[in-house]
This record gives C-alpha cells, sequence and structure tokens, in this order.
C-alpha cells in the first residue's frame, strides 16, 4: 500500500461518496421533494420494477397457520379474483391478501387520511398543500376517537371479529412476504414503508366513509348567512322542501305519529331562529363533496320482459385512481357474492349472490351538529352545562411530521363530543371561540355486519335483518331477490330534530338545544314489492316534508329521482340493456326546468349577431348532456354565471363564508316568481329585474363561448374537460381531458372528477345475469395495464359481463392471469 | 481481456448485490471489483462504467420492452422528461458513474503496477 496514490485516491472516493449521497438523498426543487434519484432509477428496486411485463402472470402458494384449510383464487382476464375457501374466514383472508396485493398503497393512504396521519409521510407541506392543517381537522373532528368506539362494537360481535381478524392477517400475510422491489410507485416516490395492517385501520377506513357521506353539513356558513338574511330572504335561498320533489317513499304514504315529542327550547324563537344577529363564524374549509350522491332503483317482475326483479346501483363519488373499488367473487361453503369490495375493508359492498343483489344510495340527512361551549378558564377542564361546572378529558392527539417534533392537539371532551375549534385550534376568522362537535359518526357502530350479512342473504327477511343494525353513514338501502321481492329502506341513526335544529350552530350551556332522542326504527319506512312495481333513490328527500313527522334537515338532491321515477312509471317489458341505457341516460330534467327561464328573459334587441348565436344554440339544444351538444355547454356557463350575478351583491355584505345557494333553489324561484327579490342588486340605486341579471349572466359568459368557439371546442365533451385523477393528484398519473357525457342532473352523473363510481345492474335470473363496470382498473400498479384499462369502457357507457363463475370453470379460463393458493400450513 | 472480464464482473456483481442490498451498494461491488481485478485508473473507470452503465440500460430497456412502455411514459410526465428513451439514459448514467468512480478510487488504492 506504500505505492498507495494518496491524492487522486481521497479525491475519487470523495467524489464516489458524494455522488452516491446526492443521489441517496431527496431533494427539493420547486417546493416539492424529489424521490431519491439512485434508488428511484435503480432498475432492479426502482420505478423501473414497477413496470408490469403485459403477459404477467400472478401466481403464488401461500401457507400460514392462521388459515382453517385451503383456497384457491383463480385471476380472470380482467384481473378479478375469484376466490374459492373450504372455510368461511379463509376467504377474508384471501380478500385481505389480494387487496394488498393489488392496492396496497391506497389503502395505507386512505387510512392514514382518515386517522390525520398524512403529516407523518408528506411532511408538513408539500406541494402546495398543508398537509398538518388537514391533520389536525381529522383529528379534532373526531375520526380517530370515532373509529375506536367503532372498533370496540367491531369486535364485541365474533362474527365481525373473526372476520375482520382473517381480513388483517391477509393484509399483513402479503406485507410481510413482498420484496421492496415490490412496493407500490407511490411508496418509492414518497420514500416510506407500509406498516402492518390492523382491524382499527379497517374501522377507520370505513369512518371515512362516514365522512364523506354524513360528514356534510355547512352550519357556520349557515350561520353567517342568518346574519345576513332576513327570516323571508332565508326562506327563499334555503327552503325546507322542494316544489317538484318527489320523494323516495311517495308523496301520500301515511306516516304514524312521532313517539317523540321534540320541541325547541324556549328562547329558540328570539335567541336561536333570530336572523341578522352578528354571530363569528370558523373555518370550515375541507367539505366533502355535497354532490357525494348516487342512482338505485329495482324494478320488479311485473315491469319486466323476463318476470324476475332486476337491481341497479350507481353511488356517485369522487373518481380517483387507484379506484375506490376492487372488483371480486368470494366463495365458501355459506354463500357466493360478487361486486365491488372496499380495499381496506373484508365482504362485497355493492353486488349480488346467487340469491338477492344489494345496492346503496346516500341518505344525506345532517347528522352532525355543533354547540358553542363556556368554559371556565383557557384551560378547559370545566365547563358550564345544565347550571353546574362539569369537567372534561383532555384527548391527545399525536401527529407526528416528517422531519419535525410531534404536533400534539389537545382535544377537550364534552357531553356533546371533542371540543374541535378552540383557543388554539382557531378559525381563520380568529373568533376564539370554543365550538363541541356533536357528530353521528363518533358512535361506535358496526356497518361490517350490513354487508356480510347482505353478502349471505336470500330472503327478505335476512335484508331486514342484515340492515336492522346500520347506524352510520345513513343509506337507501336496496334489495331484490329470485323469488321476485323488491325493497327499498333509508337506514341509520338519525337525531330526531325540531324544525331547523341542527342548521345553525347551537348553545351548549345545556341540553336545551341537543338532541332530544332519535327517530324511532318504525319511521324508517320500508317499501316492499309497491304496486308501482319499482323503488328507487336518488338523493332526494325520503319522505314528504309537509307529512313527516321529524325534520328532515340535510342537503337534498331533486330532479335525478323525478326523472327516474318518471322514466320507469312509463317502462314496461324492461331488460337488462334498458337499465344499462337508463343508467347512462344523460336527459338533463334541470336544465328542461331550467333553460326556459333563461330564454324568457333574455332580450334579444339588445344583443349583436354574434351574441345571438349562442341564445339560438340553447333555444335548439334538446336537453341532453351529450358530449357533443354545444347548447349544454351554452346552458351551464349561462346558469351559473346566473347564480353568481343573481346573489354576488347579497352575499358581499359579509367577508365570512356562506353556504352554498342550490341552482335547484333558484331554478324553482325563476319559474315561479317574476319578481324575484335578490335580482336587485342593492349596491345600486336603480331597481334591477331578472331580466337585468339575466342579460347580465349573458355577457359575462361569452367570452368564455368565445373562446371556446374559435377553438372549436364548445362541445360539451370539451367544455366539461373531465378526468379520473390520481390519489395524490398528480397529472402524469391521472386520465386528463375524456370527452364524455353527463353531468350533475343527469343520471349518468360525471361531472368533471365526480360521477357513477361503479356501474351495477342485476338480472335476478336463476344463475344471476350482471353487467358492471368502475372507472379504473383492477391494479393499483401506475406500471400495469390493469391500471387504467377500463376508465375509456366506461366512459362511453360499456359494461362487462360479471359472473358467478364455480371452480371448475374458473380454473379454465382461457386467458388466466394467475392462480393463487392457500393453504393451512 | 482483463478490461472485458472486470466490465463482465463487475456487472455480475452489481445485479447479485442490488438482490439484496440497498441500490448503492454497487460502489462497494464494483470498488471490490476493480480492487482485485486490478487496472489503470482510466480502464478501471471505463470498465466499471459500462458494465453497471451496461446492465442497469439493459434491465431498463427490457423491462420497458415488456411493459410496452406504459410506465414509463408516465413517469417521464412526472420528472418532466420528455420520454422514455431519456430515462433509460439517466438509467445509464447514474450506474455508470457511480460504479465508475468507486473502481477509479480502487485503481488508485493500488500501486501504478502490480
Amino acid at each position: 500500500m506504500i505505492a498507495m496514490r494518496k491524492i487522486p485516491f481521497f479525491l475519487s472516493a470523495l467524489c464516489t461518496i458524494g455522488l452516491v449521497f446526492l443521489l441517496n438523498a431527496r431533494l427539493v426543487i420547486k417546493g416539492s421533494k424529489t424521490p431519491r434519484m439512485g434508488f428511484f432509477f435503480s432498475p432492479q428496486q426502482g420505478f423501473w420494477a414497477n413496470a408490469e411485463a403485459l403477459d404477467a402472470q400472478f401466481n403464488a402458494d401461500i401457507q400460514s397457520p392462521l388459515l382453517q384449510g385451503k383456497v384457491e383464487v383463480y385471476l380472470d382476464e380482467r384481473l378479478v379474483p375469484h376466490v374459492y375457501a373450504e372455510k368461511e374466514n379463509d376467504v377474508y383472508f384471501a380478500q385481505g391478501y389480494l387487496h394488498a396485493k393489488f392496492r396496497l398503497w391506497q389503502m395505507e393512504f386512505q387510512t392514514h387520511a382518515a386517522g390525520g396521519r398524512l403529516s407523518e409521510i408528506m411532511g408538513a407541506e408539500s406541494g402546495g398543500t398543508n398537509f398538518l392543517n388537514v391533520d389536525k381537522f381529522f383529528r379534532r373532528l373526531g375520526m380517530v376517537y370515532g373509529a375506536e368506539n367503532s372498533l370496540k362494537e367491531m369486535e364485541k360481535d365474533t362474527l365481525i371479529k373473526s372476520c375482520a381478524d382473517a381480513y388483517t392477517a391477509g393484509v399483513n400475510a402479503y406485507i410481510s412476504e413482498m420484496r421492496k422491489s415490490d412496493l407500490p410507485l407511490e411508496y418509492k416516490l414518497l420514500d416510506y414503508q407500509p406498516e402492518p395492517w390492523t382491524n382499527m385501520k379497517t374501522a377507520l377506513f370505513l369512518k371515512y366513509m362516514s365522512f364523506d357521506l354524513a360528514g356534510f353539513e355547512e352550519d357556520f356558513e349557515m350561520t353567517n348567512a342568518k346574519q345576513v338574511f332576513t327570516k323571508e330572504q332565508f326562506e327563499i335561498l334555503f327552503p325546507y322542501g322542494q316544489d317538484s320533489l318527489d320523494p323516495i317513499m311517495p308523496k301520500g304514504t301515511i306516516f304514524q305519529q312521532a313517539g317523540l315529542v321534540i320541541t325547541p327550547p324556549k328562547n329558540a324563537d328570539s335567541a336561536y331562529l333570530q336572523f341578522k344577529l352578528p354571530v363569528l363564524v370558523a373555518d370550515t374549509t375541507i367539505k366533502p363533496d355535497p354532490l357525494n350522491g348516487s342512482n338505485n332503483w329495482a324494478v320488479a317482475g311485473s315491469k319486466t320482459a323476463s318476470g324476475r326483479p332486476i337491481l341497479c346501483n350507481d353511488p356517485h363519488l369522487s373518481l380517483n385512481l387507484p379506484s375506490l373499488w376492487f372488483e371480486m367473487q368470494l366463495q365458501t361453503p355459506n354463500f357466493n357474492a360478487y361486486g365491488a369490495t372496499f380495499p381496506g375493508s373484508p365482504c362485497v359492498i355493492i353486488g349480488f349472490n346467487e340469491h338477492a343483489a344489494f345496492g346503496f344510495t346516500n341518505a344525506m340527512r345532517d347528522v352532525r351538529d355543533y354547540f358553542e361551549i363556556q368554559f371556565k378558564d383557557t384551560t378547559m377542564q370545566e365547563y358550564w352545562y345544565d347550571s353546574a361546572w362539569t369537567k372534561t378529558t383532555i384527548r391527545e392527539e399525536v401527529i407526528k411530521i416528517k422531519g419535525q417534533p410531534d404536533n400534539v392537539e389537545k382535544i377537550a371532551m364534552t357531553v356533546f363530543g371533542p371540543v374541535m375549534y378552540d383557543k388554539n385550534y382557531k378559525d381563520k376568522l380568529g373568533t376564539g371561540k370554543y365550538w363541541a362537535c356533536k357528530w353521528l359518526a363518533h358512535e361506535g357502530s358496526n356497518e361490517l355486519r350490513t354487508f356480510n350479512k347482505l353478502d349471505h342473504a336470500k330472503t327478505y327477511a335476512d335484508y331486514e335483518d342484515a340492515i336492522s343494525t346500520f347506524k352510520c353513514p345513513g343509506q337507501n338501502m336496496i334489495f331484490a331477490n329470485t323469488n321476485g321481492d323488491i325493497a327499498i329502506r333509508q337506514q341509520g341513526k338519525f337525531p330526531a330534530k325540531w324544525l331547523r335544529q341542527g342548521d345553525f350552530l347551537m348553545d351548549g350551556t345545556s341540553a336545551a338545544y341537543d338532541w332530544q332522542g332519535y327517530i324511532e326504527d318504525s319511521l324508517n319506512i320500508t317499501m316492499h314489492n309497491p304496486e308501482r312495481g319499482f323503488v328507487s333513490s336518488a338523493n332526494q328527500y325520503p319522505y314528504d316534508v309537509k307529512t313527516y313527522p321529524y325534520y328532515l334537515g340535510g342537503g337534498y338532491a331533486l330532479e335525478r329521482g323525478n326523472f327516474i321515477n318518471k322514466q320507469l312509471t312509463a317502462m314496461q317489458g324492461i331488460t337488462p340493456k334498458d337499465m344499462q341505457a337508463l343508467q347512462n341516460n344523460n336527459y338533463d330534467l334541470f336544465a328542461q326546468w331550467a333553460a326556459p327561464s333563461l330564454l324568457k328573459y333574455i332580450d334579444e334587441t339588445k344583443l349583436n349577431e354574434d351574441e345571438k348565436k349562442y341564445v339560438t344554440l340553447l333555444r335548439n339544444w334538446n336537453y341532453y348532456d351529450n358530449a357533443d351538444e354545444k347548447g349544454a355547454s351554452v346552458f351551464s356557463a349561462w346558469f351559473d354565471s346566473l347564480k353568481v350575478y343573481m346573489y354576488q351583491d347579497e352575499l358581499a355584505q359579509s367577508d365570512k363564508p356562506f353556504p352554498s345557494i342550490d341552482r335547484t333553489t333558484l331554478m324553482e324561484s325563476l319559474r315561479k316568481d317574476s319578481n324575484y327579490v335578490f335580482a336587485d342588486d342593492i349596491r345600486t340605486s336603480q331597481k334591477e329585474t331578472i331580466a337585468d341579471m339575466v342579460l347580465l349572466a349573458f355577457r359575462k359568459a361569452y367570452p368564455t363561448w368565445e373562446k371556446a368557439d374559435k377553438e372549436d371546442k364548445l362541445a360539451w365533451g370539451y367544455y366539461k374537460n373531465a378526468s379520473v385523477n390520481h390519489l395524490l393528484k398528480i397529472p402524469a398519473l391521472s386520465t386528463k381531458n375524456l370527452y364524455s357525457n353527463g353531468s350533475w342532473s343527469c343520471i349518468n352523473a360525471y361531472k368533471t372528477t365526480h360521477g357513477p363510481s361503479w356501474k351495477m345492474v342485476v338480472h335476478l335470473t336463476d344463475g344471476i345475469e350482471a353487467y358492471g363496470i368502475y372507472p379504473g382498473g383492477q391494479s393499483g400498479n401506475v406500471g400495469s395495464q390493469f391500471y387504467d384499462n377500463s376508465v375509456k369502457d366506461w366512459s362511453i357507457g360499456k359494461y362487462y359481463t360479471l359472473h358467478l363463475y364455480t371452480p371448475a370453470q374458473a380454473a379454465a379460463f382461457n386467458n388466466r392471469r394467475g392462480k393463487i393458493t392457500f393453504s393451512k400450513s | 481481456m482483463k478490461f472485458i472480464i472486470a466490465t463482465f464482473v463487475t456487472a455480475l456483481s452489481a445485479y447479485a448485490i442490488c438482490l439484496v442490498a440497498p441500490w448503492w451498494c454497487i460502489a462497494i461491488s464494483s470498488f471490490v471489483v476493480a480492487y482485485f481485478i486490478h487496472q489503470k485508473s482510466f480502464l478501471a473507470f471505463l470498465s466499471a462504467a459500462i458494465g453497471v452503465g451496461g446492465l442497469w440500460g439493459m434491465l431498463a430497456a427490457v423491462k420497458n420492452m415488456q411493459n410496452n412502455g406504459i410506465l414509463s411514459t408516465k413517469v417521464a410526465g412526472l420528472l418532466g422528461a420528455p420520454n422514455a428513451t431519456v430515462l433509460i439514459v439517466i438509467t445509464i448514467v447514474i450506474g455508470a458513474l457511480v460504479a465508475g468512480f468507486a473502481a477509479l478510487t480502487a485503481s488508485f488504492a493500488r500501486p501504478k503496477t502490480a
């Protein structure tokens, strides 16, 4: 070594080490961190390892002491696993394993989001998103608290505990055997590792569905609106009920009397329903999509060509890649179910078995309210409640942050629930008031029992039993079976409220404003084999608000339900093809009701020839939101523009957030009220009319049409510019610029990034004839051909045939994508 | 001949070590190979660079071909690279530089003539 050349040695050693160091670190470029480039590009471990060969086979033989018998899994040509288990619980082990194998990253990411743990993987802030704030929001809302309560309920139920345990064991069997190179691309990009699955994560996932579906309220915004508008104005903007309402239970349904006597507090009129009074408002910027809705319907044999019922369901949710759904067949000696499953949870969620089919739409009821808490001091240890100081407990929520010390949220727990807003978690206006959140999702509940029982259900009695315990998120649960039964019921646990209770922030110094009880089960009405031959729901009011004995606060849709009922009433001799066509129907009933008002009030003498062209486009439009229709784009922009200019002067009276005013409300007002009070621009001395507003809205929308027209992009498919986005919103991993039909008010409720997330049509013949599709693909691997292979087919309204194969049929698949066997070790 | 053997052995050991150890261990394997199969500095650098750069480029190209470029198109979009070929070139360069410098270092650790 005497002759070693020291200087060049050290220089080149330094170069090597420096290079490795640089290539093994995450660099910050434009506020985002790069992956570790050396690792990311290394072909055996980095992203190249995710480049799945087109002819890849997914074969494996898994042995575990936690299994009881044998399981065989055959992957069909679309990578749908058909799972055959000798023992009941083993099917959930295999389901957990397969979910993890194909969807591990999203399962973990979604439960991290639900549990307020994104900062742990993303850092406090990244790419312009403040993840710490998002985490604080979910922690303070009580998501983890609610999931803990649900976990206790789930684990009390021995049937569900063993099902969840087997599922968890299956997920972990995959995680422990996977090679690092098999990690989904997102882990490699963000540079972290998966952790073991737990039943708590399953509970968190299901809680996230409650957030998404039973987490919409605008109590702060409504309270602000109450300060700005008179009672009369308020009732016009935010009416209870709708003129054209066609509820789930038809008008004329006779309800029994309310079992509970619900009375508003004595001071409610003066203190609570007081309009135009200053109240401070909190920041509630994280909201689920208010259009999280859905369609479901079932037609009886009396209306079908075959004489057997047909059940249809298409839940409208955010459309993401990887998809929320994963298609599977699960078979054991006790049941044989097929349908859409949730990666993160055992069981088939929306689907069918050999005897019955089942599906859901959202109930839309308001089950989350806020109460103002008066604390003795800022330690939040005692609060004034029912004329006494009452002790709180302090719940500590520790948020780990990548590269930083932990953040601890100290949340005071009251009789109502967690104090979500306090001195340390101020709203954007810094009011500093204390607001406790009371939310039905905080309660322990055992939703898995319902899915598990539905998977096994044969008779109407089985359906009744399966749904009887379901609490939250409230759903319109639809059912049909091969015996010819059809049924629907809005099932859930709902607080019994007096008129407008919980629409605004409430006083929390006593029980006076608290929920006084829950709506009795007998007033969750079931419609079973009705005379009219069909049952349906599309997020409209469940009951006629004039006759139902309790207040039905919430945010409801109108048009889809109305149109579906009209169609189903008229249809006879229905086939599954007819039902597919109805699910893909793009008729815009809202436009049919609203466009005549625009055309009635527009003064064409004030328009030039170029401008008149667009009026003509609207006049000649057939009210179909088909991708090629230009009239649809004109209508959408014009009406949305009208909504903005109609209310902007009133809304300018406060710089605090307002609740969103329903388009339907404006449409109904225009149809009946030619002296609409909000048409006047209150900032000017003269009195504006609807015609002035319609013209103004037209002029403001005009440049958009003109520009789109010049680029030949005025057709609705371009104008809407839909996409299916990756969960991290990375454009390169998303499907962008989908030229597609549909809009929010059509049965085919495909808006830009939101819509029918799983379309299913089940014909209840012997052996079952079924069709389904979701926008995405079975594989969560960005590098797989099965990552987004069904998006195109879905967007043009195609369906795949769904089969309950026998094991022998599955073993003989022509284009089999793999065989995975499980056995007891 | 020595050059070819060194290139081949460096590639093989890089492949083997990446089956079990982190990617940067290619620096260690390349150093060890270059230490024992001693060459002049420039040749040491070159054979390791060709060995590992070639290995990585080949692996990436084969995977990309079997995948019909599905993933590389997306990753190129993600990183702002114009196309998949650029990704393969970056892969080659990273492998070549790290292995090359490691081998160069090893060549200086031994006397000029063995």
